[in-house]
């Protein structure tokens, strides 16, 4: 009873400036928070952690306005709030740099800074002299040097951050949503914001800072808090706190048997890529190594690191730049999506819903597209498609009334598993797959794990993109280790994965090599 | 030794154009030059030397096209948020006009008629604008079915049936018949002008020409002059203002810009006074892309539509209410079409159930021709009007040349093929 109304009194006398409580929110076929929490005071730094998924975005999202939550309550100074929209979290206090740099290109800097508020003259036009003058202040005393009439599509991408950050410091918010705001920045650029931060702080407000680099975590934070799969897992002191410590807290799971059994034996080299680079910026840089057959080679990095910009440049998708592919000794370039094909090459999208499935098609049509200059010319051959579909339905096991309904009738799972089947359909000997269990239900990786592992037993390669440490531990032969674009190691299973204590912590490490 | 002496001779060429921004120039003023260039052709054409220039074709040019300038303007806004079109104009200039004139033709008043109109216009406006912004129709097809029941309830108000306009003042004040211009003040008010401006007066005559010496306006032509002073005076403020701020513009451009400019203004103004002044539905024309004008450079409402068409994502996080955005703009084009109906009815003093079709193409592609991009976020009022202008020049200009009139189709399809090929090839460059 003293003990409780000790800790109430606590609570009276240094109320939490924003207070998130029990945050549920739901998306189709997964749960993106679940009983998430965090507890922000005025004049702090609290860093938000956890792994690619783990539901910090979503959860900024929910305070911002952008999301609906579906359940938890949401109080500021003691008071509960729920933000409808952008425009009612900056009206209330709240202001947010995104993890995305959200401007409008083709304006100059100040019009994207003051855009949803312009200042207006009595004659009702945009206050240009203002404008630019608020802007030079808000610069100034963040020793800012932009221009302010400067289009802002021709700044750097570094410049454009500082921007950004500019305008959110400019609504004078209580509370300051960083959301990896350092990723594109230069060394000085980030001391620089650390002042900006300081500052802030200094004056009362709550800064919300969400970043990868645990350096900057433990020097610039006061409280920790880090969450998993959507759940809040811990909130400490920082000073409290080592970079091991973090890494385990945001890993943390126990590995059990959610993996079938590896039986892939690896064979001769089928891809050699060097020096492989994209074209255009975002893209992958000086990429070298080796695919065998019968090899599962997992891709592993951070949001950003360009894995999907590996995959979709391999591919054909996204324009190489440079470097070399040789495929069973013989040179080939894939220009075109199409030229990928006929080499053997298939890719399974990240992005399932939008890239994937043809949601509004049956699942026949969904299982022969990728093939369909197999069926004749130029009329099709409706009855080899209806068996080649049901033959897929029957390998990949996908759960469906028939092969008529509509694929996006279907779970995650089962959709993935025609979308693999479409590919086998054309005879691939490179499997290429961008997240390929994202979305899906446990029950269901386990399976797509098994068609995997069966593929390479067939002696096909399959490269496999993926944010969840486990799978990549758990089916990978080797896992190539993505930084900023560049390639940060290879490791492989029985060096330096498999059952071998500080696995995860040491890709972790290479993962932030060039951060 | 003599590649590398090509080589750098090239090099400094390529430096002198960046340093004097040739290049951009030319990007910029890509349409105007394009203008002038056809209008030389049309104006030079063996057997037809200089017909396009006269008075009274410059007149009709404007005139003719009063309602593509009106409906143009409502369409840029709607390109502006992300290549939105609206393609019920031409029906809903129809309805409007058909409600205008029947209502005349009972004999209501001509103010109460244009004030009835301006405001159906808006409605129907606002109804699509909901169904596009709140409901989240497609514009395309919201439009589209606008298009088929505005056509079908124009022909239900006038049973099939052409109206004719017999309300005078109304014809005088919007249409463009012989009564409806500016009247010249200045020689009404000094008639002892008319003495001066004989062919006796070698000087006037050699300026002005002796079949239009006896009726040149003095008015339009002061005018003119006035209008001109003031834009060099805008443009020198804007300049001297830039250079304060150190903003890098290219001063020689603006300065060749704004002496072309100021040309065709005089030029044009002396070709109006040498046939009856400006015709009204030039001020009418001209209080709108003046309005719009200030809308879409000075106001908040005008920034926010680039803001939509350019990144909506990022003007809805910075806390713009992107959906009312998108409604101001088809509420916006359902007034003007409001307007456009009303010169159309004076124009052609009554309505008939087939008016208006095809307006929104014109509108549509003086837009883009004007520089407007398909993907939205940019484009200006200043480029639609050239825009514009250049539609009706080739229009004008194929007519005068006698080239056939499903061959004058085939030109405008790829005026404006090639008009938009610029913008997708300028855009590929920079990424």
């Amino acid at each position: 009873m003293c003990n409780m109304s000790e800790q109430q009194e606590t609570r009276a006398r240094e109320p939490y400036l924003l207070e998130m409580l029990d945050i549920e929110k739901q998306f189709p076929g997964v749960k993106a928070l679940d009983h998430a929490r965090l507890q922000l005071r005025a004049g702090t730094v609290h860093a938000l952690m956890g792994e690619n998924g783990a539901g910090k975005s979503t959860l900024m999202k929910c305070l911002f306005g952008i999301y609906t939550r579906d359940g938890g309550t949401i109080t500021m100074n003691g008071e509960p709030v729920t933000f409808t929209s952008p425009r009612d979290a900056l009206d209330n206090g709240v202001a947010m740099v995104h993890q995305e740099l959200n401007q409008v290109l083709r304006r100059n800097v100040m019009e994207n800074v003051w855009l949803g508020r312009f200042p207006t003259t009595k004659l009702g036009t945009v206050d240009t002299r203002k404008m630019y003058a608020d802007t030079k202040a808000v610069f100034e005393r963040l020793e800012i040097d932009v221009d302010p009439k400067q289009i802002i599509g021709e700044l750097s991408v570094s410049k454009r951050q500082m921007v950004e950050i500019a305008k959110a410091v400019s609504y004078n918010a209580k509370i300051l949503v960083l959301d990896e705001p350092t990723s594109s920045l230069t060394e000085d650029e980030v001391e620089h914001l650390f002042r900006i931060m300081h500052r802030l702080t200094s004056e009362g407000v709550g800064i919300i800072y969400i970043s990868h680099k645990m350096d900057e975590i433990l020097r610039i934070s006061n409280d920790v808090t880090i969450m998993r799969d959507g759940q809040w897992i811990a909130t400490k002191s920082a000073e409290t706190l080592t970079k091991e410590e973090i890494i385990r807290l945001m890993v943390g799971r126990e590995m059990t048997n959610q993996f079938p059994p590896k039986n892939n034996q690896i064979g001769d080299v089928l891809l050699d890529v060097r020096n492989f680079s994209g074209m255009y910026e975002p893209t992958c840089h000086d990429v070298s190594f080796q695919l065998h057959k019968g090899e599962v080679l997992g891709v592993a990095g951070l949001v950003g690191s360009r894995r999907t910009e590996l995959l979709n440049s391999l591919f054909g998708y996204f324009t190489s730049g440079g470097g070399e592919v040789t495929m069973n000794g013989k040179p080939i370039r894939n220009v075109t999506t199409d030229e990928a094909r006929k080499n053997g090459f298939a890719l399974i999208t990240e992005e399932r819903r939008a890239t994937g499935i043809f949601g509004e098609n049956t699942i026949l049509f969904n299982t022969i597209i990728a093939n369909v200059d197999a069926y004749g010319k130029p009329l099709l051959n409706a009855r080899k498609m209806d068996r080649d579909t049901d033959e897929q339905i029957a390998a990949m096991k996908v759960k469906t009334p028939s092969k008529k309904t509509l694929i996006k009738s279907l779970s995650g799972g089962n959709q993935q598993k025609v979308i693999i089947g479409r590919w086998l359909l054309t005879n691939p000997d490179v499997l290429l797959m961008d997240e390929p269990t994202r979305g899906i239900d446990v029950g269901a990786k386990y399976e797509i794990y098994q068609l995997i592992l069966n593929l390479a037993s067939q002696g096909k390669g399959v490269m496999m993109v993926s944010s969840e440490m486990p799978e990549l531990l758990g089916i990978c032969d080797r896992i190539l280790v993505m930084s900023n674009g560049h390639l940060a190691g290879i490791v492989e299973r029985g060096k330096d994965f498999g059952n071998i204590p500080g696995e995860q912590e040491k890709i972790m490490e290479l993962a932030a090599k060039y951060v | 030794m003599s590649e590398q002496v090509n080589s750098s001779g090239k090099m400094s060429f390529s430096e002198l154009m960046e340093k004097y921004k040739v290049g951009a120039f030319f990007q910029k003023y890509t349409m105007i030059i394009a203008l002038i260039a056809v209008t030389i052709v049309f104006a030079t054409w063996k057997g037809k030397e200089g017909l396009i220039l006269l008075p009274s074709n410059l007149t009709g040019l404007i005139a003719e096209n009063g309602y593509v300038f009106v409906l143009a303007t409502g369409m840029l806004l709607c390109i502006l948020t992300g290549g939105n079109i609206d393609l019920s104009v031409g029906s809903v200039v129809c309805f409007t006009a058909a409600i205008g004139c029947t209502m005349m033709a009972g004999g209501a008043n001509m103010w109460l008629t244009t004030a009835v109109m301006l405001l159906i216009g808006l409605a129907i406006g606002v109804f699509q604008g909901f169904w596009i912004a709140k409901v989240r129709v497609p514009a395309f097809i919201a439009t589209l079915a606008g298009m088929y029941a505005f056509r079908g309830f124009t022909n239900v108000v006038l049973n099939g049936l052409r109206v004719d306009i017999t309300n005078e003042g109304f014809l005088q004040v919007f249409g463009n018949g012989k009564t409806s211009f500016i009247p010249d003040f200045i020689r009404n008010a000094a008639p002892g002008l008319d003495n001066v401006f004989t062919k006796d007066n070698a000087f006037l005559t050699g300026l002005i020409g002796e079949n239009f010496i006896a009726k040149f306006n003095v008015t339009c032509m002061c005018i003119g002059i006035l209008g001109t002073l003031i834009f060099i005076a805008v443009r020198v403020h804007k300049m001297v203002s830039q250079k304060k701020l150190g903003i890098a513009q290219s001063i020689p451009g603006q300065i060749v810009s704004t002496v072309i400019i100021s040309a065709l203004i005089l030029w044009m103004c002396f070709k109006f006074s040498c046939y009856r002044g400006f015709p009204m539905v030039m001020i009418w024309i001209g209080l709108v892309l003046g309005i719009y004008a200030y809308i879409t450079n000075k106001t908040a409402i005008g920034r926010h539509l680039y803001a939509v068409g350019g990144n909506e994502k990022a003007t809805a996080l910075s806390g713009v209410k992107t959906r009312n955005v998108y409604w101001f703009a088809y509420a916006n084009i359902g007034l003007l079409a409001g307007l456009a109906g009303i010169l159309t009815a004076a124009r052609a003093k009554g309505i008939d159930p087939v008016y208006g079709e095809g307006y929104e193409m014109d509108a549509i592609a003086s837009c883009f021709i004007g520089g407007a991009s398909a993907y939205g976020g940019t484009g200006r009022v200043s480029g639609m009007i050239i825009g514009a202008i250049l539609m009706g020049v080739i229009n004008k200009g194929m007519i005068i040349v006698g080239v056939d009139a499903n061959y004058q189709k085939v030109v405008k399809g790829i005026v404006l093929l090639v008009a938009v090929m610029f913008d997708v090839l300028s855009k590929r460059q920079k990424r």
